[in-house]
């Protein structure tokens, strides 16, 4: 094994490779610094976008300031989706390649896409009742938010119903791929149903006319949201890491270093 | 692999036949899940007329997931699961068959059921015979579909719920596609762009879940 | 600038309960959130330290 070793403790550091943050070790290590540079981009970024979103974008014709709701549902509502396809792609290379820490970050990002799908489905509720009357009205994007949640939480349930975890990491995989490539099909059908039964197609949360600082202040929350995700994320796997080699000998002296300096 | 199919499809029906109140259950199920909306809603004939379609689906659908739940399980007890599986090609012709199995035991009495469930909801012909071939092309969807979630939950405590909420999201297509036919003709319009996609959602379903559910099974038996 | 004064930002234009219901459930479960996984990060720290060290006690 290259690197240093016990017999071995001045062998040369090995070069960096892609598998090499493969290794619970080093992935755990690297996001150790990582995480709370996320976390400062996060904030940045929330902070910028914020301020142009409520500070700098003008007030909208036909709908008043509520649609600064915007700047929060639609970034919801894109890393919702996004983070289910990311979910399915890591957990779908654990699979494939047997490969424990991709699994673990699979499981990681479900809580947080379900709490984006939820965010999405809340703002939209808020959204539409004073711009539409009603809280709810079953249109075809917040639909197919709502079962996108439902495969969000289904995709929990499995993995925390199996109890050995290659089988949960396993099952867990196969049932996102499926959900992913039903994601397309789930839309399209709801899109169908909706322009059935009701006349006209209008989202319920239709965005407004976009002047260019709306969408900049949109862009800006996106990639804050994005950044927080990382964040969460990797903090869960690292969680997880400790959880699974708890008897590995760099965790032992880890959690040792750490309890009693 | 057509004789592993041929095989665990005549042995699944050979057992059910064993068992006749078993496997009328999904059936009966349907029957008194159906009758509990008219009372629920009230018995007005254009209110029911309306929410017919949906209904007799929503039951149809949960008829077949109660019911598939139990799919794999009884294989597994004996050992018998574990024997299937042994060739590495049969597992596609056991989740296949299995599937198969479960339409006849389940989707098909439903099928012959729904002209019932036509006469209690006050349906007109036409929505009747839409209802019919759309339950033709849908159930054995739900059968496919249900067979990957009792693969993916196979020997788990909490099955029965948690397959539900797993297959029904995927489930919802068909259920659009078929309810909406039927409102379609109730409508007076053609509901061929129904049945069409329908039909497409049959086939790749067909061609796909019974692979899933190889991969599952495997999954669950290592 | 878009707000006179600091009651007008909150007021919302009379949307006030629509834009700060949302952010503020927003930042609410976006504090919660984390706070979840540190948790789960430091109970899985202390539950390594304890089988690291009744296995030093076993070895």
């Amino acid at each position: 094994m290259p690197g240093p070793t016990a017999a071995n403790p001045t062998a040369p550091a090995p070069r960096l490779r892609a598998f090499t943050f493969a290794a619970p070790s080093r992935f755990y290590a690297l996001t150790g610094w990582l995480v709370p540079l996320c976390w400062v981009a996060a904030l940045g970024l929330t902070a910028v976008g914020l301020y142009m979103g409520f500070f700098v974008a003008p007030t909208d014709a036909t709908q008043g300031d509520v649609y600064r709701i915007i700047f929060i549902h639609v970034p919801a509502a894109w890393m919702s989706m996004l983070l289910y396809l990311v979910m399915a792609f890591w957990a779908g290379i654990g699979w494939a390649f047997n490969a424990r820490l991709a699994s673990m970050v699979a499981r990681s990002i479900a809580p947080t896409g379900a709490l984006f799908t939820f965010l999405a489905l809340w703002t939209g509720a808020l959204w539409g009742k004073p711009t539409w009357g009603v809280y709810w009205a079953w249109d075809a994007r917040m639909t197919t938010e709502l079962i996108l949640l439902f495969l969000y939480l289904g995709y929990i349930a499995l993995v925390n119903a199996i109890d050995d975890t290659r089988r949960a990491d396993q099952a867990g995989a196969l049932l996102a791929l499926v959900g992913s490539i039903n994601v397309p099909i789930i839309y399209f059908s709801v899109k169908w149903w909706n322009t059935l039964h009701q006349g006209a197609t209008i989202s319920v949360t239709a965005a407004p006319k976009m002047a260019s600082t709306m969408l900049t202040a949109m862009l800006l929350m996106t990639l804050a949201f994005w950044a927080y995700a990382f964040a969460v994320v990797f903090m869960r796997t690292r969680a997880q890491i400790l959880e699974r080699d708890a008897h590995a000998g760099w965790v032992a002296e880890l959690a040792r270093e750490k309890i009693r300096p | 692999m057509n004789s592993v199919f041929v095989c665990v499809l005549l042995r699944d029906l050979k057992l059910a036949s064993r068992r006749r109140i078993d496997a009328l259950l999904p059936l009966a199920f349907f029957l008194v899940a159906l009758s509990l909306f008219p009372l629920g809603v009230g018995p007005e004939p254009q209110t029911l007329r309306q929410i017919a379609p949906g209904i007799v689906w929503v039951c149809a659908l949960l008829a077949s997931m109660l019911s598939v739940g139990s799919l794999f399980a009884g294989d597994l007890a004996d050992g018998s699961l574990e024997q299937m599986l042994l060739a590495p090609s049969s597992a596609i012709a056991v989740a296949s068959a299995k599937c198969a199995a479960h339409w006849l035991l389940t989707g098909l009495p439903l099928i012959v059921a729904t002209p019932l469930a036509g006469l209690a909801f006050n349906m007109s012909g036409p929505a009747v015979a839409a209802l019919l071939f759309s339950l033709v092309l849908g159930t054995p969807i739900l059968s496919l579909l249900g067979g990957l979630g009792a693969a993916l939950t196979l020997g788990l405590r909490s099955g029965g719920m948690l397959l539900i909420l797993i297959v029904l999201p995927l489930a919802t297509p068909a259920l659009i596609f078929g309810a909406g036919a039927v409102v379609t003709v109730e409508a007076g319009m053609s509901a061929s762009g129904h049945f069409s996609l329908l039909g497409a959602l049959l086939i790749v379903t067909t061609l796909g879940a019974p692979l899933a559910t190889a991969a599952a099974l495997r999954i669950s038996t290592e | 600038m878009n707000w006179g004064s600091a009651t007008e930002f909150f007021h919302m234009g009379g949307y006030g309960f629509y834009v700060w219901g949302s952010y503020g459930v927003t930042l609410l479960l976006m504090l919660t959130e984390p706070l979840l996984a540190r948790r789960r990060h430091s109970q899985a720290m202390q539950d390594a330290a304890r089988s690291a060290e009744s296995n030093e006690v076993d070895a």
